[in-house]
């Protein structure tokens, strides 16, 4: 990985820190935030933390999930009909950290849920309970000003999302960013796929080219060697709907780490 | 204003038609430069508007962007549009002075008729324009997400006619309450997938269309079927909508030498009511939009954006949408299909909160009388959509002094069931 600059962010800076101390195979789980209770959401942090996940990535249940295919929006409308509300989960994140986690927690929310909560104030928010990043997958950089303002001001990561038709965006979209980029890995939205995209390992270098961010790379990543080929071209690969399909099926996260990476 | 009465639909209807006519009394034009930053390069029509989507659409929206600029600007697309609108659609549609509605109502009322356009609305003039800018871009496959079907209709229709595979969304619950148009569709050679997700509506089609898109966006084209959406879809939409507004602006001038005092039309995502405020939007005419209030915007049962939402992001523009205080979108109610939505379109949002365009909202109750006066006073059977435009119209018509010009947005052939299951209630 390449060394790098900090910038004075802190939710930058345990990031960063994070994907230097991890092991080689890092890997960053996706879970959904109440899914199917905040107690569940609780204790799989604990056991991913446990794991050595480089960063956790939880989802913010919204009603509209653009970007997620069935298997996440199933596991959103699970965690709304327990009544999960963006404070439950801020609340959760308190929990864990005064439990002693330490891994880089990044949530994964809809804009129209920070828009609502009010930019600057769910930034804070973040920043008081001890969240390091946000992902917010249908924030297009065009309409990123403010949020990066609040970025700015807060220091939590505004994490970059590219995908395969990013790349002659790739200057502009990465520069100046904090915390790591999320290369998408397949068209589309999330879900298990079978195959890799071809292009996406030399796309991985070009993606190198515009940053000096650690790179993860996600969607779609459902087996041993999907990640096996992956690993050398990126910082972390990124898992979302095979865990959580995996969880809702009742496996254990043991089990679950255990299918792809042991 | 609020009159404190027992009888809540009349004070209901006082107020509303308070607030209207002192819009009416200070109408204040656009000036023509404002027009033209409607919207700027990123499609933000003052705070609204915009691109709120996932990266991997952002290069389909600049080629989309691109091609509306270089293709439908030229003279070679002009042309075969103006074709096809003529010599297939059947424009220029007539506007149709309504002798015995307006003694009724009690004003001079004249009926813009795109009823009578081919497959029966306005969503026929906006189909065959996108349709027609994908064949050019050579995209040979289209997607559409449709409500009560007249979108998707419209799309089959323009994919039959120019020779384009077409798949259309439908929210399984529409896909019960409109059997006919799903039938209809599938005859046209669409294929009509069902969305199964959520309230199964047409929220949830436009989200299963954008997904589609998503994963397919090298080779598929989106036909999107109102003016919202992100940019540049509300521009283009309202570009191939204004033709109603155009053609309607000079009829009234040549045949009464005058422009209407008011323009009325109902409100959905708002493609027919853009298409035809557009041209007028520099001129002294009040301009009124007709949102659905369902069984009442204090029921929660409604689908007014404007009048009982909130500025929020939905389906890739911020706007004014319904949503709870989590930014939940909430499910929207009408009785007719073509409203049932839970947003607008931005430029509709801007318009609102710049008090250039008046917007209110009429009862499923309010829309279904004007429905019935409507065809017996005319012989012209309206879409339930049309007839809350018309329900407003009755509301203030005997107030105004100028001709009132309402869009008849479509017919209500595709209502059928919905009138019978309403009449056997009504007991007529
Ligand atoms: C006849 C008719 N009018 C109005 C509408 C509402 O849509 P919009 O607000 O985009 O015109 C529809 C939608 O299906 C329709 O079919």
């Amino acid at each position: 990985m390449n060394e790098l600059e900090t910038t004075g962010h802190r939710g930058h800076e345990a990031i960063i820190q994070s994907f230097r101390t991890r092991p080689a195979v890092r890997f960053i789980p996706f879970i959904m935030g109440g899914d199917p209770t905040l107690e569940a959401t609780e204790k799989h942090i604990h056991a991913l933390a446990r794991l050595g996940a480089t960063v956790i990535e939880i989802g913010v249940p919204y009603s509209d999930p653009l970007a997620d295919g069935p298997v996440i929006q199933e596991a959103a409308l699970r965690a709304l009909q327990a009544g999960t509300t963006v404070r439950g989960l801020f609340d959760l994140v308190r929990r864990v950290r005064a439990a002693g986690v330490t891994v880089p927690i990044v949530f994964l929310v809809y804009v129209n849920t920070v828009l609502r909560y009010g930019i600057q104030a769910f930034f804070n928010e973040a920043r008081a309970a001890g969240v390091e990043g946000l992902m917010i997958p249908d924030l297009s950089w065009e309409e990123s000003a403010p949020f990066r303002e609040a970025e700015e001001a807060t220091g939590i990561a505004l994490i970059p999302l590219v995908t395969l038709t990013s790349r002659h965006r790739l200057p502009y979209l990465l520069k100046d960013r904090t915390g790591f980029v999320y290369v998408v890995s397949s068209l589309g939205v999330t879900g298990t796929r079978e195959e890799l995209d071809k292009r996406l390992v030399s796309y991985l270098t070009e993606v190198r080219k515009n940053t000096d961010l650690p790179v993860a790379v996600g969607f779609g990543i459902s087996q041993k060697e999907h990640i096996e080929t992956l690993s050398p071209h990126a910082d972390a690969v990124i898992i979302g709907s095979h865990l959580v399909s995996h969880l809702a099926a009742g496996g254990s996260i043991d089990d679950w780490y255990k299918t792809l990476f042991a | 204003m609020h009159s404190h009465t027992p009888a809540p639909d009349l004070s209901a209807n006082e107020e509303r038609a308070a607030r209207a006519l002192k819009y009416l009394q200070d109408v204040r034009p656009l000036p023509p430069q404002e027009l033209q930053n409607l919207p700027d390069d990123h499609g933000h029509f003052g705070s609204f508007g915009g691109q709120y989507v996932p990266e991997t659409l952002m290069a389909a929206l600049y080629e989309l962007d691109a091609a509306r600029r270089t293709i439908m600007s030229t003279p070679a697309y002009q042309d075969a549009l103006r074709a096809l609108l003529t010599d297939y659609v059947g424009r220029p549609t007539p506007v149709t002075y309504a002798a015995r509605l307006s003694e009724a109502y009690g004003g001079e009322i004249y009926l813009k008729r795109e009823d009578l356009n081919h497959t029966g609305a306005h969503k026929i003039n906006n189909a065959l324009g996108q349709a027609l800018l994908a064949q050019k871009m050579g995209k040979r496959k289209l997607i559409a997400e449709t409500g009560a079907g007249q979108h998707g209709v419209a799309s089959a229709t323009a994919a039959a006619l120019l020779g384009l595979s077409c798949t259309v969304f439908m929210g399984e619950e529409d896909m019960k309450r409109q059997e006919l148009n799903v039938f209809r569709m599938r005859l046209l050679g669409a294929e009509v997938v069902p969305v199964r997700s959520g309230t199964r509506t047409l929220k949830e089609a436009v989200n299963e269309a954008i997904r589609t898109w998503v994963q397919n966006v090298e080779d598929t084209f989106y036909l999107l079927g109102s003016a919202v959406g992100p940019h540049p879809y509300p521009l283009i939409v309202r570009d191939l909508q204004r033709v109603i507004g155009d053609e309607a602006r000079a009829q009234m001038l040549s045949s009464l030498g005058r422009l209407p005092q008011v323009v009325l039309a109902a409100v959905g995502g708002g493609s027919n009511a853009i298409g035809m405020f557009y041209p007028f939007l520099s001129d002294p005419v009040g301009l009124i939009g007709v949102e659905a209030a369902g069984e009442g915007i204090e029921s929660g049962k409604h689908a007014s954006a404007v009048n009982g939402g909130s500025a929020g992001v939905l389906h890739g523009a911020y706007s004014f949408i319904l949503q709870d205080a989590e930014g939940h979108i909430l499910p929207a109610h009408s009785i007719s299909a073509g409203l049932d939505y839970p947003g607008v379109g931005p430029e509709h949002a801007y318009l609102a909160h710049t008090g250039r365009v008046f917007y209110t909202a009429v009862t499923d109750q309010e829309a279904m009388e004007a429905v019935y006066d409507l065809t017996r006073l005319e012989g012209i059977l309206p879409a339930i959509e049309s007839a809350h435009a018309l329900a407003f119209a009755k509301i203030i018509a005997s107030s105004t002094s100028g001709p009132i010009l309402i869009n008849i947005s479509g017919r209500g052939d595709k209502d059928i069931d919905t009138l019978m299951a309403h009449d056997a209630k009504r007991g007529v």
